[in-house]
């Protein structure tokens, strides 16, 4: 059997994602998460009134961060993740859980050459791709801006 | 005596003495709970972290070996094997306790087979008591080999479960008193790369090197898949066991059910732990207890164990590699 006739043989056997359940399951946990995060909004607009809504949304994208990590400190983060793939990537709690999880991984290895030193080893592409876009963003808004 | 390419054909004085295993939490609760000689209750099995757990369990391993075949540290000639892990730290790490010359081997999860050859040629060289050991850790592989512990990720529908647990073997030159399976001969398989890449998917990127190593070994030394009561293959799951049987099924009929694989025997269906064990300590955990166990009591007479392993790093599979693949074939006989 070559090369060829074998990846196809693997093609044909080998089992697919179960889309419509993987699906479902991000949509629901990962809105429930937005749903979450919308609740919080609400209830820090109403319990701060003297806040803008700019601040509303900072202070929001800090509690849903604190709970994130916190709930991968718990250890239950990873198991939410387990059903909702994406669902629970997306929002700024899965931001916190790809920082927070490797600082808790390689902690054993000291405080500067372990947490600090790899706390970013999953998050470090987010922010790199996300400041060069925000830079470009940046260049291109101020070109428009000269005519 | 060497029979055609890869294939020792042995004298019969290799015999499998005693063995030992120790399992993690899952594997304890698994299908073979049974069956192992001790089953952890906490991965990190009291310590620090789960590299220092996997050299403690490696440490109990052979103790208990040596407490169950009554023999002392200092009569053992090598204490051989290795593990998943970078410089085979918990292989080196767990030697240094005891009084006995040590060599660290590597053939990814293959180890086990690579040990036993390896050891029943020491034994062909005048040693008289050996030690296989080879062990694997689901918290230290998914570390080296993944990501960290508490990343919400979603299993794609081919992942494995690295097992956590070690299984050891004493071979002797010497007959024990109490009857004991024998390896009478084994097949050093070759790396074979069918350019497959998905480093979550590794029971297809091993089933053909397996497949390589069984016909060639029943080539060489002459016999039909019928000689052997089953033919285990150590960690190709459920999707490379099927890949086997259907390339074995195009040669020999059909041998589905002398095929299994010790990964697709670890776990139940119900923990959800893909499509079975893998590592190391997979098909050792799995010989040192339940076949060692069945074949003492006459439940299988003659086995051919091929441990399976997939040679690839993290980098190289970041580098673009696909993923070369290794079986060595064992014969066990009673």
């Amino acid at each position: 059997m070559d090369k060829k006739e074998y990846s196809e043989l693997v093609e044909q056997t080998t089992p697919r994602t179960k889309e419509g359940k993987t699906l479902l399951f991000a949509f629901a946990i990962g809105g429930l998460i937005c749903t979450i995060g919308q609740g919080v909004s609400d209830a820090l607009a109403a319990l701060i009134p003297s806040f803008d809504a700019k601040k509303i949304g900072a202070l929001t994208g800090v509690v849903m961060i604190f709970l994130g990590s916190l709930l991968t400190g718990l250890g239950v983060y990873d198991k939410i993740g387990y059903y909702a793939g994406a669902g629970s990537v997306l929002p700024i709690t899965g931001f916190a859980n790809s920082v927070v999880s490797p600082a808790m991984e390689y902690n054993k290895e000291g405080i500067v050459f372990g947490l600090m030193a790899k706390m970013f080893s999953i998050a470090g592409p987010v922010i790199v791709s996300g400041v060069c876009a925000s830079v470009l963003i940046g260049v291109i808004y101020y070109i428009i801006g000269l005519f | 005596m060497k029979k055609g390419r890869q294939t020792y054909i042995l004298d019969g004085k290799v015999y499998i003495s005693a063995t030992a295993s120790i399992a993690g939490v899952d594997e304890g609760n698994g299908r073979l709970r049974d069956f192992f000689d001790f089953v952890i209750d906490e991965s990190e099995f009291g310590c620090k972290s789960h590299e220092k757990a996997e050299i403690k369990l490696r440490k109990h391993a052979i103790e208990s070996l040596l407490q169950n075949a009554s023999v002392e540290a200092d009569e053992i000639d090598a204490i051989i094997g290795g593990d998943l892990l970078n410089q085979l730290v918990p292989s080196g790490f767990s030697a240094r306790e005891f009084d006995a010359p040590f060599c660290g081997l590597y053939s990814a999860c293959a180890t086990f087979g690579q040990s036993l050859a390896t050891g029943a040629l020491l034994l062909g060289g005048g040693a008289k008591k050996v030690i296989c050991c080879t062990s694997s850790h689901f918290a230290t592989a998914e570390r080296q080999y993944r990501f960290p512990l508490e990343l919400g990720t979603q299993p794609p529908p081919t992942a494995q479960r690295t097992v956590t647990g070690v299984g050891c073997a004493l071979l002797t030159s010497e007959r024990p008193k109490n009857k004991c399976p024998k390896i009478t001969s084994f097949t050093l398989g070759k790396v074979i790369d069918m350019g497959l890449n998905d480093p979550n998917n590794m029971g297809a990127a091993m089933a053909p090197a397996t497949y390589e190593t069984i016909t060639t070994h029943l080539d060489e030394r002459g016999v039909n898949a019928d000689y052997y009561d089953l033919i285990v293959t150590g960690d190709l799951g459920k999707l490379g066991r099927e890949l086997l049987c259907s390339m074995l099924g195009k040669k020999y009929g059909a041998v589905k059910d002398r095929i299994n694989d010790c990964g697709c025997m670890v776990f139940k269906e119900i923990q959800k732990c893909g499509l079975g064990g893998s590592g190391a300590g997979c098909s050792s955990l799995v010989f040192c207890s339940y076949l060692y166990k069945t074949m003492l009591e006459g439940g299988l007479k003659r086995i051919l164990l091929v441990p399976t392993g997939a040679m690839l790093s993290k980098d190289s599979s970041l580098q673009g590699e696909s993923i070369p693949a290794i079986a060595h074939a064992v014969a066990i006989e009673m």
